[in-house]
C-alpha cells in the first residue's frame, strides 16, 4: 500500500478525466491520474469532432499548440437508400471564423497534448496501470483504488470514475448497474489515408477548412444507428455504429456494415485510392436521458461515457464528457474548500451544478428519442428513407408523367408502406420526443 | 554497487514500414520503444541491485523525445535516469555514439560513484552493428563480456562476476573482474514490471539532461556527424531470390540418392571428375 494519501484520484486520461485531473490540479489539489494505456489517448477511440466553447472553458488558449486537424464550415446530413442519399447541406463563410467553433481532431494526438496539460497544471499522470477495484471502508464509503500493480492500493478524498462507457468499476463496487445492451451502440471506424490535395479536391475544401457528414437510412439495414465521414488533414474517418442489442437481434457485425456503406456509391468515390492504416471499434452510451446512472456517493463521483452522458441526436459525446469532468472537479473543489468531506451529501453538489449546466438540460430534452428510434428503427432507418428517395427521383426524373399523377405516385407510396395513421403518430411521437 | 545501463529509443521495428519507391525507412508516425535488448539487460541489473543493494542509473542519448524511454526505464523501477540530449550529438555514427556514451558514464562516475557495472544490448535492432557496447568498454579500459545470457554469480567481497556467454558450439561460462561492461543478449530474463511505487516515483521523477558541456565533452569534433566517418552510400532493398528449389523423387524402382548425385553432377560437371581423380588417389 502507498502511505502518501491524495486529494483526489481520477480513473481514466480520456476526455473526462483529462478535463477533471486538469481543474482539479490548476485549483491546486494534489491529483493522481490513472490510465492503463501505454499513454493518454493509447485507449480513446472518437470520431472525432472537438467543440471548441467546452474546451475554451477549460483551458482557454488551446488554439496556440492543440493538434487540430480541420476547422468544419460544412455540415452534411445524408439521407441514403441504396443507390441514393438525399442530402441536407449547410456550408457557410461564417465558420472561417477567428476561433473556430468545431474542430475535427485524432484523439491519439490530442489526448497526449491534453495530457501534456494536465501534467503541466501539476496532477501526477500514471500509465500502463489498470485500477481494478474500488476500496471502500466499512461503511461503503470509497477512500481509494486497487491498481494491478504490486503494493498498488493508493487512497484519496474521492474518487473520479472516467474509466469509459463499459462502468466496470462502478459495477464491480456496486454502485451503479451494467449499461443495457439496447443504450449502448457499438461503432467501428476505419482511417483512410489520402493525399491533403486529394482531400481538399474531392470535399472542395481549402486550407485547414473541413466537412463533415453524418448519414443515416439503409445503411443500418433497419437498425439504430448512422454513419459517418470527418475530414482530417491527411485522412477520412469513416464509421458507422448501430445499437449492441439490434446487433444481438440481427446477428449482422459492425464491420459488414462498414464494408456496405465504404461501397456505396455516394461514399466510394470519396475514399478511393485511399490506404487504411487504422481500424477501431469503441461502444457509445445511446440511453440518453433516462440511462444516466447514479452520478456521485460517499466520496466518488463519475463523469463522462462511464455516467452515459452522450447526445446522441447532436452527436455530442467528448464535450459532455469533459464539460461534466470540469463540473465535477468544480464541485470537489468546493467541497474541499470549505474544509467539508466528501459525502454524498456534499457531493450532490455536483449534481446540481450538472444540472445547471447545457448537459442534463439536453439530454432531458431528448429523453424520449432513444426509445422512439430504437422501437420504430425499420419505419426511420429503412422504410423513410426509401421512400423519401423515391420521392426525389419521383419529383426530379423528367418522363412525360403528369406532374399531378407523380405527386399521387408519391403520395401512395407513402400511404400504403405506412398507412395514414402510422404516419401521423410518427410525425406525431417524433415531434413530442423532439420537443 | 553502481550499474549503468545504457538503453535506447528505437522506432518499433513491428510498425515500421519501407518506403515503397525510395527503399527508405518511414519513421514518420512510428511509434517507439525501448530497444528490446536493453530491456534484459535493465533486468539484470535490478535483480542484482534487489540482491546485493545500491543504484542503477539509466542513459540514454537521443532527442529530448527520449526522455519518454527513461521514465519507462525509471516505471521498472531504475533509480535515476540521464539524457544525453545536444544536436551536437545530431547524425552520430557507432564510433561518435560510443565516444559521447562512454564520455557522459565518466562523468556519471563523477557524480554518483564510478560504476561496478556497465549493461547494454547484444546491439540496437534500428542499427543492428553491435558496435556501440564494446566501443564504450574499449574507450573506458573496461574488460568488455558480449553475448551474455546470463548473471551466474557475483562475489561483492572479490569483485569478481561469473556469466554464461552463448558461443557457437554451446555456453562460456566466464569469470571477470569488477569493473566491466556486459552485452546482454535476448530472451534470457523477462523485464518485470514495477510497482506502484516505482511508478509513482518514476512520474515525479526529474530526468537529468546533460547537453555535451554538461556531460564532459570536450572535444566536440568527435560527436554527431562531424565525429562519424561512416557513409551511408546506397540503402537498398535486396532483390528477391529468383532461382525456386528443386524436388528431386526417387525414380520408379532406383535409388534417391543417386538421383540426387546424378542431379549434383550434371549441374557441375568438373566435380563428378575431381572426385573420381581424388577417389584415385585413396
Amino acid at each position: 500500500m502507498i502511505d502518501e494519501k491524495f486529494d483526489a484520484i481520477v480513473v481514466g486520461a480520456g476526455m473526462a478525466g483529462n478535463g477533471a485531473a486538469y481543474t482539479l490540479a490548476k485549483r491546486g489539489l494534489k491529483v493522481l491520474q490513472l490510465e492503463r494505456g501505454e499513454y493518454s489517448g493509447s485507449k480513446n477511440v472518437q470520431g472525432a469532432i472537438l467543440y471548441s466553447d467546452m474546451l475554451e472553458k477549460i483551458i482557454p488558449d488551446f488554439r496556440e499548440d492543440a493538434p487540430l486537424e480541420r476547422h468544419l464550415v460544412e455540415q452534411r446530413f445524408w439521407m441514403m437508400d441504396d443507390r441514393s442519399h438525399v442530402g441536407l447541406h449547410y456550408r457557410s463563410e461564417d465558420f472561417n471564423e477567428e476561433a473556430p467553433n468545431r474542430y475535427t481532431i485524432i484523439r491519439a494526438q490530442f489526448d497526449k497534448w491534453f495530457s501534456g496539460k494536465v501534467r503541466e497544471a501539476g496532477a501526477l499522470v500514471v500509465c500502463e496501470t489498470t485500477v481494478t477495484e474500488l476500496v471502500q471502508d466499512a461503511y461503503g464509503k470509497v477512500i481509494g483504488v486497487k491498481t494491478d500493480r504490486g503494493g498498488g492500493q493508493i487512497h484519496a478524498d474521492v474518487v473520479v470514475l472516467a474509466e469509459g462507457v463499459s462502468g466496470l468499476l462502478g459495477t464491480r463496487a456496486g454502485l451503479r448497474k451494467i449499461p443495457k445492451p439496447t443504450d449502448v451502440a457499438l461503432a467501428v471506424k476505419e482511417m483512410h489515408f489520402l493525399p491533403q490535395e486529394t482531400i481538399e479536391d474531392r470535399f472542395l475544401l481549402k486550407g485547414d477548412e473541413g466537412v463533415v457528414i453524418e448519414a443515416a437510412g439503409t445503411i443500418s439495414e433497419g437498425m439504430t444507428g448512422m454513419g459517418f465521414i470527418y475530414t482530417n488533414k491527411e485522412c477520412i474517418s469513416l464509421g458507422i455504429g448501430c445499437l449492441v442489442s439490434d446487433f444481438q437481434k440481427t446477428g449482422r457485425s459492425p464491420y459488414q456494415l462498414l464494408e456496405t456503406f465504404k461501397q456505396h456509391p455516394s461514399v466510394a468515390p470519396l475514399i478511393a485510392g485511399s490506404e487504411v492504416k487504422e481500424y477501431a471499434a469503441h461502444l457509445i452510451p445511446e440511453g440518453g436521458y433516462k440511462a444516466i446512472p447514479q452520478l456521485f456517493g460517499d466520496g466518488w463521483v463519475v463523469v463522462g461515457d462511464a455516467a452515459q452522458l452522450n447526445n446522441a441526436i447532436h452527436r455530442e459525446g467528448s464535450n459532455l464528457a469533459m464539460t461534466s469532468g470540469r463540473i465535477a472537479a468544480e464541485a470537489i473543489f468546493q467541497v474541499k474548500s470549505r474544509k467539508e468531506p466528501m459525502t454524498a451529501q456534499n457531493l450532490s453538489l455536483y449534481k446540481t451544478l450538472l444540472e445547471q449546466s447545457f448537459i442534463i438540460k439536453d439530454l432531458k430534452k431528448y429523453k424520449d428519442m432513444p426509445q422512439l428510434l430504437h422501437i420504430q428503427s425499420q419505419n426511420f432507418f429503412l422504410t423513410y428513407p426509401q421512400l423519401v428517395s423515391k420521392a426525389m427521383q419521383n419529383f426530379v426524373r423528367v418522363d412525360g408523367t403528369p406532374k399531378i399523377e407523380k405527386e399521387k405516385m408519391t403520395l401512395k407510396s407513402f400511404t400504403s408502406a405506412r398507412s395514414w395513421a402510422g404516419l401521423f403518430g410518427d410525425a406525431f411521437r417524433l415531434a413530442r420526443a423532439w420537443r | 554497487m553502481h550499474i549503468v545501463v545504457c538503453i535506447k529509443q528505437v522506432p518499433d521495428s513491428a510498425q515500421i514500414r519501407v518506403h515503397p519507391v525510395t527503399n527508405t525507412i518511414m519513421r514518420q508516425g512510428v511509434p517507439t520503444i525501448i530497444n528490446p535488448y536493453d530491456l534484459f539487460a535493465l533486468e539484470e541489473a535490478l535483480r542484482l541491485r534487489d540482491r546485493f543493494g545500491g543504484a542503477v542509473t539509466v542513459l540514454t542519448m537521443g532527442p529530448p523525445s527520449a526522455e519518454d524511454s527513461l521514465r519507462k526505464a525509471l516505471t521498472f523501477g531504475a533509480d535515476r535516469a540521464v539524457l544525453l540530449t545536444d544536436r551536437f550529438f545530431a547524425g552520430s555514427d557507432t564510433l561518435a555514439t560510443s565516444f559521447a556514451l562512454a564520455t557522459a558514464i565518466t562523468r556519471i562516475g563523477e557524480t554518483w560513484g564510478a560504476p561496478d557495472i556497465v549493461f547494454t544490448g547484444k546491439q540496437t535492432i534500428d542499427g543492428d552493428t553491435a558496435q556501440v557496447g564494446p566501443g564504450i568498454a574499449k574507450r573506458l579500459g573496461l574488460i568488455q563480456v558480449t553475448y551474455v545470457a546470463k548473471v551466474a554469480e557475483l562475489d561483492p567481497e572479490g569483485r569478481t562476476i561469473t556469466l554464461e556467454r552463448r558461443a557457437e558450439g554451446g555456453t562460456q561460462v566466464l569469470k571477470s573482474q569488477l569493473p566491466c561492461l556486459i552485452a546482454m543478449l535476448e530472451g534470457t530474463n523477462e523485464v518485470r514490471r514495477g510497482t506502484m511505487a516505482d511508478a509513482l516515483s518514476a512520474a515525479r521523477a526529474e530526468i537529468v539532461k546533460w547537453n555535451a558541456k554538461d556531460a564532459g565533452v570536450e572535444d566536440l569534433g568527435k560527436c554527431g556527424l562531424k565525429g562519424s566517418p561512416t557513409i551511408v552510400k546506397r540503402v537498398f532493398a535486396p532483390a528477391a531470390r529468383s532461382e525456386k528449389a528443386k524436388v528431386i523423387e526417387a525414380p520408379e524402382g532406383g535409388s534417391l540418392a543417386d538421383a540426387l548425385i546424378a542431379d549434383v553432377f550434371a549441374r557441375q560437371p568438373h566435380l563428378e571428375a575431381d572426385l573420381t581423380a581424388l577417389a584415385r588417389g585413396f
